[in-house]
């Protein structure tokens, strides 16, 4: 029976190795199309814990408009050039990779420093990590935001993407030294 | 490389099963640290995760609506030149959030293995038949009540190389997203009694008896259609939101 006390929520389990024709699709990278005005890449590569690039994970992002506005716009699946939804999938390739052609994220609060929410499947991860890519330019929202704020500067480091000449680069590592900061949000 | 055997991952689960429940530490969600389960080694976090109140984009999720699915895509059985091979099965069931409310029109995804066990995917080189009829991947959207509903063909087992003889118990994949983007869920469907169950260090990382039976459907006559298909339910729990619901939206549950 799958009916149980309240409070438990149904557990999570691996992406496993198989997910590349269920869940991929045309376009599921591309929020916006890439090259088009205000477009950035979001970019990066997974590693395990011997620093070995993870060729069979899958990284989604979740993501405010540039003017910080949350879309409610469906057309993930369908995209059609026009609508900005929010939401990319990304499979990594063989030797790790993954990108995202889209738009910068907006503060969605005034004084608030913006990020991607990001979430990270593997096969051997036997549950989804949540974690953010935060943008690098606003030092004084950076140093404000209460997450970053309680973190050490190595730890820190972890969530903050870095410029480069498309868009942003952030690494995932899940595990090692510089293992990146993973989240754990209230009622899990 | 030497494969281990069964035994020795039967060994390794059971000494993880005593010591949790010694502990009194089962566990909800799986192990990420689970070594039985071999590739999960290098590939789980070390460090805690950070408890963290989310921020307003974590708040909502994305939006998905009949523009992004063809109704068409929730049967897995159709759209290819001839009927699949293996038994027809209804897969249905409810999508709640921890409070108990129902997550509308919302987007649910899967993929199987087809009837002998085998997916197709380049890098599966299980022996056994590709079905030119069964692709083994749908698509649907919860209703306004949060139900969803695929019609399938029932996965077989399926061998892998975690140890030696190592066998997945039937499962399907699923992934959910539910109104906040911190209750998003990828995890796997099984079907009653499998005797794969005890072997499969996938399924046992979860430690807590109970909730892993969350993660078993429940086989369900009054599904079942007469010479046609037979049915199973299996309900989703996700965690709960963290939405502050307004009264109007409260009011209709």
């Amino acid at each position: 029976m799958n009916t149980t006390a309240s409070g438990m929520s149904t557990p999570g389990q691996t992406v496993g190795p198989f997910f590349h024709y269920g869940l991929p699709y045309d376009g599921d990278r591309d929020l916006v199309t890439p090259g088009s005005p205000g477009s950035i890449r979001l970019h990066g590569t997974v590693y395990d814990g011997n620093g070995a690039p993870v060729q069979d994970s899958l990284i989604e992002i979740w993501q405010a408009r540039p003017d910080g506005t949350v879309p409610q716009e469906p057309g993930s699946l369908r995209r059609d050039g026009w609508t900005f939804t929010g939401f990319g999938r990304a499979s990594t390739s063989r030797d790790g990779s993954f990108y995202f052609s889209t738009l910068a994220p907006g503060a969605t609060e005034p004084g608030a420093a913006p990020f991607f929410a990001v979430t990270v499947f593997a096969r051997g991860l036997l549950d989804r990590l949540f974690t953010r890519a935060y943008l690098p330019e606003d030092e004084a929202a950076l140093a404000a935001d209460p997450l970053l704020s309680s973190l050490e500067p190595e730890r820190r480091r972890t969530l903050v993407a870095e410029k480069d000449e498309q868009g942003y680069r952030f690494d995932i590592r899940l595990q090692g030294e510089d293992e990146t900061v993973f989240l754990l949000f209230p009622g899990r | 490389m030497e494969l281990e055997t069964q035994s020795v991952i039967d060994a390794e689960i059971s000494a993880i099963a005593q010591a949790t429940e010694q502990a009194g530490a089962g566990e909800l969600q799986p192990h990420v640290d689970y070594p039985p389960y071999r590739s999960s080694i290098l590939r789980h976090p070390t460090k805690d995760l950070r408890h963290t109140d989310p921020e307003t984009i974590e708040r909502w999720a994305p939006c998905f609506s009949h523009r992004d699915v063809d109704p068409l895509e929730s049967d897995l059985t159709i759209g290819q030149r001839g009927e699949p091979v293996g038994e027809r099965i209804i897969v249905t069931g409810r999508v709640t959030d921890g409070e108990g409310r129902p997550v509308r029109n919302q987007l649910v995804e899967i993929w199987q293995a087809n009837a002998g066990g085998r997916y197709v995917h380049k890098r599966d080189q299980h022996h056994a038949a590709l079905d030119p009829n069964f692709t083994g991947a749908g698509r649907c959207l919860t209703d306004d009540e949060g139900n969803y509903r695929f019609v399938s063909i029932k996965p077989g087992p399926y061998p892998w190389k975690n140890h030696l003889n190592a066998w997945r118990p039937a499962h399907i994949h699923f992934s959910l997203f539910g109104t906040d983007f911190t209750q998003r869920l990828v995890t796997q469907m099984y079907f009653p009694g499998d005797p794969l169950f005890s072997r499969d260090p996938i399924y046992q990382a979860i430690t807590d008896p109970k909730a892993r039976e969350m993660l078993v459907a429940t086989y369900d006559h009054d599904l079942t259609q007469p010479e046609w298909a037979t049915g199973y339910r299996w309900d989703i729990v996700l965690t709960g939101s963290n939405r502050t619901y307004t009264e109007s939206e409260d009011s209709d549950l």
